[in-house]
């Protein structure tokens, strides 16, 4: 059964697209047929990320105006067999994506993957309600600071009200993803703490994202961070985030905490 | 005498925003209008002055026509006496300058039914010397049905963005009211979370409306239009379970035990 997922934030520049990469080939990885999705029409990004900039022929609003089939917009990636990307056309804007269409091609993945991860465009737009639209589920990415977590509130609310399921009186299953924590600042106070973040949002926490050089030197290499160095601490994250995603029961570690009062946390907070 | 400078206030009461809710008649023109003007001709006629001075909105929902259409149905109206405060079910286009305001959020009342000129003029006799007796004395207001205190619980929290309007009463809420959200009650409010946004309680000019949260970190309160931002709130409650409410013209708030 082919699960939808948005990763979505309202406010940009907090991870989306590294998040959705790194977890789509975490995903890929146990060996489940994957597909990243880029919706951020006029501003693509995925493609770089993916390292698949120089393979981009069609795209998805050639596919959704029907110019073009999926599979010969569907890129593969070069490491992982199981790992796809559809791109996001540059040339264009968001008015070109319609309901009727996206809801199509989100239909026609579901027929062969496993795993489809839209990485949604920033704001609360067209670009961004199309992209959550048709989700089983959401990724709320979130930085440990205010604005960002305002700007989350306020895609939550979002998901419960334009989504289809919501549409449909369903609950929208939604997880909290926390990226660029540095416990060191959230210790001096300049950073929120994850108990903070928490309290505020009130959804269960996928996992806590420390931040790392290794994430963007990733980025710059055309490779998500779970392909480019397995063993570095924001993959470790990003993997167990994946299984928890995939329904797995893991531990939570808060980078730069006590296990036994982490483990005491996610007991408390995670449903 | 030197001239005054205008920017110095010597009256610093606060202006005072309330809302009030009035039961306005609703007309629904319906195509062609020629016809239904002679329609409303007809009910005019038989009954005398009903729409007189009367504030009427007009519903457009569902007809198809223009500007040009809409301006000339206002004229019409006007000459038959009916002053339209508002349009509602108009599209935003539709509206010129000088027409209307759009009006929104109407909710259903009881249907009125124009009471016919020929009902007074038939009472004579003993209802007229009835009356003689009290002429000084006014009709007995009419009893009016006892409304049912009403009110909603929102099971969930009330994110960013999010506004809960609810003019008829109370508002029970489960969940935290984010920075950015607003409850609108009429009523009391209660907030069983932490209270980040706005909360404006007793909307519809209710002095003893009262804002309960578990937890103060309001952007705003409000009672019966008289409100408050954080910087005028005492720091003691800030984060704390607080009561808030009216007295005078002042707002009160304690820490609940």
């Amino acid at each position: 059964m082919a699960k939808v997922i948005v990763v979505t934030s309202g406010k940009g520049g907090v991870g989306k697209t590294t998040s959705t990469a790194a977890l789509g080939a975490a995903l890929a990885q146990r060996g489940e047929k994957t597909v990243v999705v880029d919706f951020d029409v006029g501003l693509r990004n995925l493609d770089l990320v993916m390292g698949a900039e120089r393979r981009v022929v069609y795209d998805l609003i050639n596919v959704v105006q029907g110019d073009a089939k999926l599979t010969q917009a569907l890129i593969r990636d070069k490491r992982l067999d199981t790992l796809h990307l559809l791109p996001a056309s540059q040339t264009r804007d968001k008015d070109n994506l319609t309901a009727e269409g996206v809801e199509k091609v989100i239909d026609e993945l579901r027929q062969s993957f496993d795993w489809i991860i839209c990485d949604s465009p920033a704001g609360i737009e067209r670009g961004a309600t199309l992209a959550m639209r048709h989700a089983d589920a959401a990724v709320v990415v979130t930085n440990p600071e205010v604005s960002s977590v305002r700007d989350s509130d306020r895609i939550i609310g979002l998901l419960d009200a334009k989504t289809k399921k919501a549409e449909n009186g369903e609950r929208m299953e939604k997880h909290l993803l926390l990226t660029r924590y540095d416990p060191a600042r959230a210790e001096r106070g300049d950073m929120l703490k994850v108990d903070d973040v928490l309290e505020i949002l009130s959804i269960p926490l996928l996992g806590i994202i420390p931040e790392s050089m290794d994430v963007l030197r990733a980025s710059n290499l055309g490779a998500p961070v779970t392909i480019n160095d397995a063993g570095c601490a924001p993959s470790l994250a990003y993997r167990d985030a994946a299984r928890r995603l995939a329904g797995e029961q893991v531990p939570m570690t808060i980078p730069g905490e006590r296990r036994g009062f982490i483990n005491k946390l996610f007991g408390r907070r995670a449903a | 005498m030197t001239k005054t400078t205008a920017k110095t206030l010597t009256d610093t009461r606060p202006i005072r925003l309330k809302g009030r809710s009035f039961l306005a008649l609703v007309l629904s023109p319906e195509l062609p209008f020629s016809n239904w003007l002679e329609r409303l001709d007809d009910l005019a006629a038989r009954s005398t002055g009903f729409f007189l001075g009367r504030p009427i909105v007009l519903d457009l929902e569902g007809l198809d026509i223009t500007q040009a259409d809409l301006k000339d149905l206002l004229g019409e109206l006007g000459e038959r006496g009916v002053r339209v405060m508002g349009l509602e079910g108009a599209r935003g286009s539709l509206i010129g300058a000088n027409m209307p305001p759009l009006m929104k959020g109407g909710r259903p009342a009881g249907d009125i039914e124009p009471e016919a000129s020929a009902a007074p003029a038939a009472q004579t006799g003993a209802a007229a010397a009835a009356s003689d007796d009290k002429a000084d004395k006014k009709p007995e207001p009419r009893a009016e049905a006892p409304r049912a205190v009403s009110s909603i619980v929102i099971a969930e929290p009330v994110r960013s963005g999010q506004s809960i309007v609810f003019p008829e009463g109370d508002v029970t809420i489960l969940g935290s009211v984010a920075s950015g959200a607003e409850v609108v009650a009429g009523g009391s409010i209660h907030i069983y979370g932490t209270l980040r946004g706005r909360a404006l309680a007793g909307s519809i000019g209710n002095a003893t409306a009262r804002i309960f949260c578990s937890k103060l970190e309001a952007e705003l309160l409000a009672i019966d239009g008289l409100y408050k931002m954080p910087d005028d709130m005492d720091p003691k409650h800030r984060g704390q379970p607080v009561t808030v409410w009216l007295e005078g013209d002042t707002i009160k708030a304690e820490r609940l035990a």
